[in-house]
């Protein structure tokens, strides 16, 4: 089982979760985040002074899925949320080690699918 | 030819009672004169109640241009300097500013309106010249904001109903309820200012001021190289409705001044209006200039310098006039802000300062030039001019240097500013131990 977490660009969500949806990941978590990185940030201007605004609103998606469904939920991902430029975001790969479902008690892949 | 002069016997007849009353003047002049005074009292009762209704734009504006955390604190200054200065004003403030004159420095007698019959025209008076005062009270809590101790704050409102802006109101508005026994020295020279860009404005303008400086700037809004640096206000929408409230209680302010319904209700109605319009477009079209986008909140500002320039030279201006005197007024508040954050280094959250007391003498100074009768572009002479800067250097000196002294004096005794901490984690939690948006999310880290 693997936890995916990536961080894309707020407007793309509803592009990513439409991609997800055509390769039956239906499952996801989502959260408003902000962060910093090759993008740099941008201007902006309040009341006649100028500044950088540094930290940029992300979305931060994660996802835990069986082994067989990385490649897909991944390239579901990509699919939605790249435009090419320098902030489409980045998406982590972390090994889960265990996954419970609170209602049943179920584990591992089951409890995921 | 019969039939005609029945008719007119018919029309005589009838109108006999009519005829009646008319023969006797006395009768119809009682009449006519009561209506109007019933209409007088009317008119400015509506008006008191509009400008009473600008508390909450104050309000509004100022917690918009501020930030989340501070929210609490600010609704709270702007609720407790009416409700302190209505009973200060009404008590001892009155008084000094209405009152008949032994010297020349302020009235002595009214206090608690001793002498007034109940169903006078002297409690309307009192109404509406509470919630002026109360006007002037309110404009400095957006300058101090985000960092003034509660209790400061509530000893400032105090203080400035009970005397500071009545007894500079005494000279410049003295005679206008007991008549030449009360009238004020500034008025004696001839000083305009026909609903108070100076009384009001700039007295509170210029006080806030001086709370500014005396406080020094918010934690964080300049870096150690004295770069100014943005601390965003935040809700606009709710700082914009504050504005048009504004707007609209102007329309008490400026028009309901004449305290008489009459036609020129309707002339200061456009006058006023003309001048905030021409302010918002000239502040946005500056600010898009200088910043390179048309800033909301120097928009805002500027509508509002519009409205304070034209509030002393409303009735005694042209239309054209008033567009001018806006338009200037709304370049002069965009200049002002950002001289006062960049230059001089004073943190004015909402721009107290330039929209009231830089414009507020602009608009005295305006109706030196503008009057269609005494003005210098009209008549060609200086002395209405001259009179208008007295009246205003005169209010500069007053507000402002007593304004460092009462800030200082509270400074030195129970303390003017929060600590570093509390101003970190907002006056929200630190003075009121409540916070403005319960069960919603703040993100903030500044």
């Amino acid at each position: 089982m693997k936890l995916i977490i990536a961080y894309i660009q707020p407007h793309r969500l509803e592009a990513v979760k439409t991609e997800l949806a055509k390769h039956d990941v239906a499952k996801m978590s989502v959260t408003n985040s902000l962060g910093c990185g090759a993008q740099k940030g941008y201007h902006e201007s309040y009341r006649g002074v100028e500044f950088d605004v540094n930290l940029l609103k992300k979305v931060r998606l994660e996802i835990a899925v069986n082994d067989t469904f990385v490649d897909t939920t991944v390239n579901a991902i990509i699919a939605g949320a790249r435009t090419g430029e320098i902030g489409d975001g980045k998406i982590f790969i972390l090994d889960l080690s265990e996954c419970i479902r609170i209602r049943t008690g179920e584990k591992g892949g089951d409890a995921i699918g | 030819m019969k039939k005609k002069y029945l008719f007119l016997i018919l029309i005589v007849s009838l109108l006999a009672p009519v005829i009646c009353f008319a023969d006797e003047p006395s009768t119809l002049d009682t009449v006519k004169q009561e209506l109007q005074t019933n209409i007088n009292i009317v008119w400015t009762c509506i008006g008191a109640f509009l400008v009473f209704f600008m508390q909450a734009g104050f309000a509004m504006v100022e917690t918009g241009f501020t930030r989340a955390k501070n929210a609490v604190n600010i609704l709270m200054k702007n609720l407790m300097d009416f409700a302190v200065g209505s009973l200060a004003f009404f008590v001892i403030g009155f008084g000094l500013m209405f009152g008949t004159k032994t010297g020349w420095f302020c009235g002595t007698n009214l206090f608690c309106m001793s002498g007034s019959e109940t169903n006078s025209w002297d409690f309307t008076f009192l109404i509406f010249q509470t919630v002026f005062a109360a006007t002037a009270a309110t404009i400095v809590s957006g300058a101090m904001a985000e960092r003034t101790k509660f209790v400061s704050y509530l000893i400032y409102s105090f203080v400035i109903s009970l005397v500071i802006y009545p007894i500079f109101g005494s000279w410049a508005w003295g005679s206008l309820f007991k008549g030449p026994e009360a009238a004020g020295w500034l008025e004696g020279l001839g000083f305009l200012d026909f609903a108070g860009s100076t009384v009001v404005h700039s007295i509170g303008g210029w006080l806030a001021l001086a709370g500014a400086i005396i406080l020094g700037p918010r934690i964080g809004k300049y870096g150690a190289d004295g770069k100014s640096k943005p601390i965003l206000g935040h809700n606009l929408p709710i700082a914009a409705l504050g504005v048009f409230i504004l707007w609209f209680g102007w329309f008490g302010f400026n028009p309901g001044s004449t305290l008489a319904g009459n036609a020129s209700i309707g002339y200061i109605a456009v006058t006023t209006n003309l001048a905030a319009a021409a302010g918002a477009i000239v502040a946005m079209i500056v600010a898009w200039i200088i910043v390179g986008k048309p800033d909301a909140s120097m928009t805002l500002n500027g509508a509002l310098a519009g409205l304070v320039a034209i509030t002393a030279p409303c009735n005694a201006v042209s239309p054209m006039g008033a567009i001018a005197i806006g338009s200037i007024g709304g370049a002069l508040v965009v200049l002002s802000v950002i001289f006062i954050d960049k230059v001089l280094k004073i943190d004015d959250p909402v721009g107290a300062v330039s929209v009231h007391g830089v414009c507020g003498t602009w608009g005295t100074l305006s109706c030196g030039l503008f009057n269609t009768t005494t003005g210098l572009f009209y008549c060609g002479s200086f002395k209405q001019l001259g009179v208008q800067a007295i009246g205003a250097g005169t209010a500069f000196l007053w507000a402002f240097g007593l304004g460092i002294l009462l800030f200082l004096a509270l400074k030195a005794t129970v303390g003017l500013r929060v600590t570093a901490d509390e101003e970190l984690k907002g006056l929200d939690l630190g003075e009121h131990g409540m916070e403005a948006y319960s069960g919603f999310q703040i993100f903030s880290t500044t």
